[in-house]
């Protein structure tokens, strides 16, 4: 009695795997993004009204879902991977769950230094990652760049997350390939010294720290300056306006940026629906949209700042290889753990 | 024969469980075998000493908090008579639906420097950053407080069962002779009470070792921290599963001295008559009654409050029904979880007891060990195993069928309730032993001397008295299901997301105000569970004592 149930159950749910699979087959396209939900949903929802393409999602840590991808290797259901920070899109890269990008719209969109090694993964936005200064006891004009956050002058006056943060690890990446790795490590050392608390918290705790009076300076990224300034919260609001930008290192390799970025997996599935997306999430008012969400800087050039960062003003852009931060982010990693940065 | 069969399925069974934790120590044993030694030495040349203090004192700081409030609490509400005693007797467990990191971000939105109660101090007194003392909620101590006041009801639950079970005669013999009632506590019924409270404080020590949310939010640098920078700072997953198989080997040496030092003593006692309380009156029963709501106030209503008034200024999001689908898919996990978590450990203790073969004991606490080792790295264990057995299916069925049937065990929520299984196992395990090392070996014993067959004892006395853990097992699996969050970040299928991957995407943004309405429904979903249980295990506890009949001590 209980053995043909069984099948019949069991028959049943192959059938509806089957169809499923089927189904999903004839439209669909499954995006793995660490990028969070709400900043990325709205975007994926009217590309599938558009087109018809229904958009599955996992979003999650970076990291994790690479983990997940290289261990699920040609059996993948992901047919794009959406991540930030080029280190991760570097990592992801190097791990070989990628495939180039070859369809030249796509490609001429987007600046070449903004493309990965051999194309296997092309950026969506830029993040900004200047130093903010207290309106009031700091006047820019002391200011150049960021060797001066490791100078004498501002002993006990810098405030600056863990070096966990792959933010910070991107910008001494940055900075080594500027610099060398010991003129780097020196200025770790300096920054260091120069700490007026523990790296604790997130960026925009140390923008607020500076609004309080914990320190002059903060490094942090720029559109945690946009959330701020958006904040529901009166203090938060009042706080950004005791704050301002200064961008470093104008006259010499610009300010440090990373990317967030997507690439086509190399068992990628449903290739040509994935080819739709990427092409839908550069267009103008993808771009726009994906960009204003987070305050961020679209990586089409020509499409239109918002708000904010039309005010913050225009400023040059480190045009650093993108693939670069992810080569020298081990190195920066250990070079933090040897100067002491939490 | 039968016997045989038993324990080979017991084995292999646990072992199964333990899988995960094999993937981590065979990264350990493949260090000798010409592994890659470059990132350990640096990192033990670098940061190991540093996280190694940290977790030690983190660990010796909540140790002392879990068992200071856990036992305090337990034996006020247990032996005593103050106002509000009933209400706190069961409100106490609700600090166990706040999520750590959840109560971290509330105090830190209050009590950091931009924080409310710094911002007044400073406009009230027209004082500047610097002018005055502040502690630093983010820090070692902070870290210790937060986690002291979410993770004490472990030692409380566990404890209290232990003190209400305590035998009247043994307290009442104290008494006779002259004890004080806090003689009574220190020289009576703290030492027998023992067991459950070191059961208590390893759970909380084990979860936090393992937690990585809290302490990567307070910016403390503890082992766990060595973990995820590794891998995520260097890219060195293999490194990372290393460090990871070095906890694991740290957590089996605490859990070998815990069984050393308590040897051979056997606690077990059981008494129809519970001991009559000590009845407080004047600045006593204040005392005793502030002493219990202030860790209640401070683990759960403060944070509560923030995050009410979070949820308030979000109001919108209560209207949406994506929101609420996430809640129903929280509570179906955990719902579904705890019910197999508690099976399994069921079918694992009673194979320990029936069979205590050095095998067979060896082996169940092998699968209890997921507990201290932090979620994701399990999940990473897991990913490992379950896509090489997918390949293996989906080859299978391609030669047989001609058919491919896609990834069947990872990325599904098998995956989901797999890991869950090895993280939260030593919950229930513990949970379910504590209250089988209260049945005394002579009823079973007796029982079969009578005719029963093992199922019969099972259904006829085992599980009448062991509803009280079975019930406590279901709670704390399900709650700790409900705010779990890495395993759930990895493995979840595409488009299930509960409430703790949204609050943490808020709050992994600076959102906090975001992350307050799933952070609050949360707890709500977790609330619901824990009173209703936790009333229905008084009642039943009390119940069982008033059926059971004399048995003098025997400790």
């Amino acid at each position: 009695m209980r053995l043909p149930q069984m099948q019949k159950l069991l028959s049943l749910s192959a059938l509806a795997l089957a169809f499923s699979a089927s189904i999903a087959n004839a439209a669909t396209v499954n995006v793995y993004s660490a990028r969070k939900e709400a900043l990325i949903k709205p975007v994926l929802e009217q590309f599938s009204e558009k087109t018809g393409i229904e958009v599955r999602l996992l979003t999650g840590n970076g990291n994790a879902l690479l983990a997940r991808l290289e261990n699920e290797g040609e059996n993948t259901p992901a047919d794009l991977f959406l991540t930030v920070d080029a280190g991760n899109l570097h990592r992801a890269a190097e791990a070989d769950i990628f495939q180039p990008i070859t369809d030249k719209s796509i490609l001429s969109k987007v600046p070449s230094h903004l493309h990965g090694t051999d194309n296997l993964w092309i950026g969506l936005s830029l993040r900004a990652r200047p130093i903010f200064y207290a309106k009031d006891r700091v006047d820019p004009s002391e200011l150049s760049g960021y060797q001066d956050l490791a100078a004498d002058k501002w002993d006990n006056n810098v405030c600056i997350r863990s070096s966990d943060n792959i933010y910070n690890q991107s910008l001494t990446a940055a900075l080594i390939e500027h610099w060398g790795v010991e003129e780097t490590e020196s200025w770790a050392r300096g920054l260091v010294d120069n700490f007026a608390k523990p790296p604790v918290g997130g960026d925009r705790d140390q923008i607020k720290a500076v609004a309080a009076g914990v320190c002059d300076l903060a490094v942090a990224n720029t559109y945690y300056l946009g959330l701020m300034e958006a904040s529901s919260d009166a203090e938060e609001r009042e706080a950004a306006s005791k704050v301002a930008i200064f961008w470093p290192n104008q006259t010499s390799f610009g300010t440090h940026v990373n990317v967030s970025g997507i690439g086509l997996t190399k068992h990628a599935k449903n290739k040509a629906a994935a080819q739709q997306l990427m092409d839908y999430l550069l267009s103008p008012e993808a771009q726009q949209w994906y960009a204003a969400t987070n305050n961020e800087y679209p990586a089409v050039e020509g499409v239109e700042w918002s708000e904010p960062l039309q005010n913050w003003g225009q400023f040059k852009m480190d045009d650093l290889e993108m693939a670069v931060l992810g080569e020298n982010n081990a190195v920066a990693v250990k070079l933090m753990n040897r100067a002491g940065w939490r | 024969m039968l016997s045989k069969w038993r324990q080979i399925s017991l084995v292999a069974s646990a072992l199964m469980l333990g899988l995960p934790l094999f993937v981590i120590v065979a990264a350990l044993l493949a260090l000798p075998l010409g592994g890659d030694f470059t990132t350990l030495s640096h990192l033990w040349d670098t940061v190991i000493p540093e996280y190694v203090r940290h977790s030690l004192l983190l660990m010796l700081g909540v140790a002392v908090g879990v068992i200071t409030l856990g036992v305090g609490t337990a034996w006020l509400t247990t032996s005593c008579r103050f106002p509000g005693q009933r209400i706190l007797s069961w409100a106490l467990l609700l600090p166990l639906a706040m999520p750590a990191y959840i109560t971290a971000y509330t105090y830190t939105g209050m009590l950091d420097y931009s924080g409310l109660v710094q911002t007044s101090l400073r406009d009230a007194f027209g004082w500047g950053y610097g002018d005055y003392w502040f502690p630093q909620i983010r820090s070692l101590g902070g870290a210790i407080v937060v986690l002291s006041l979410v993770l004490f009801p472990y030692v409380y639950l566990i404890t209290r069962a232990t003190f209400l079970q305590q035998s009247a005669t043994t307290l009442e013999a104290g008494r006779s002779l002259g004890l004080s009632p806090w003689q009574c506590f220190w020289r009576i019924a703290l030492p027998l009470a023992r067991p459950a409270i070191v059961t208590g404080a390893t759970l909380a020590l084990m979860e936090t070792l393992a937690d990585y949310g809290t302490v990567q939010y307070f910016g403390v640098t503890t082992f766990t921290t060595g973990i995820f920078r590794t891998w995520y700072g260097l890219g060195d997953l293999t490194g990372a599963l290393q460090l990871a198989g070095l906890l694991l080997a740290a957590v089996i040496a605490l859990i070998l001295i815990e069984r050393w030092s308590r040897k051979q003593a056997r606690y077990d006692q059981r008494n129809p008559r519970p001991a009559a309380p000590f009845q407080l009156r004047g600045s006593k029963a204040w005392l005793a009654s502030a002493a219990c709501w202030l860790p209640l106030l401070l683990g759960f209503i403060l944070p509560a409050l923030q995050l009410t008034s979070w949820s308030i200024e979000r109001w919108q999001v209560w209207t949406d029904a994506d929101f609420w689908q996430l809640a129903w898919n929280s509570f179906a996990l955990a719902f579904t979880a705890a019910l197999l978590v508690v099976t399994v450990a069921l079918w694992l203790a009673y194979g320990r007891r029936q069979l205590p073969t050095k095998l067979v004991r060896t082996s169940v606490a092998f699968a209890g060990l997921g507990y201290a080792i932090p979620g994701l790295v399990i999940a990473v264990g897991l990913l490992v195993l379950l896509s090489g057995a997918d390949q293996m299916i989906i080859a299978a069925s391609e030669s047989l069928f001609g058919w491919d049937p896609g990834l069947l065990l990872s990325g599904t929520l098998f995956a989901l309730l797999f890991a869950y299984t090895v993280r939260f196992l030593s919950v229930a395990l513990q949970t379910v032993q504590a209250g089988l090392a209260e049945i005394r070996p002579s009823m079973d014993e007796a029982a079969r001397i009578h005719g029963y067959r093992p199922f019969q004892v099972l259904r006829a006395i085992h599980l009448p008295l062991l509803r009280p853990s079975v019930l406590t097992a279901i709670i704390l699996v399900g709650v700790d299901v409900l705010k779990e969050l890495p395993a759930t970040l990895v493995l979840r299928p595409f488009d299930f997301n509960t409430l703790a991957v949204r609050a943490y995407e808020m709050a992994g943004d600076e959102r906090l105000a975001d992350a307050g309405p799933p952070a609050l429904m949360m707890v709500m979903v977790g609330l619901i569970p824990v009173i209703l249980l936790s009333r229905a295990m008084l009642k039943s506890q009390q119940h069982a004592l008033k059926e059971q009949d004399f048995v003098p001590v025997t400790a």
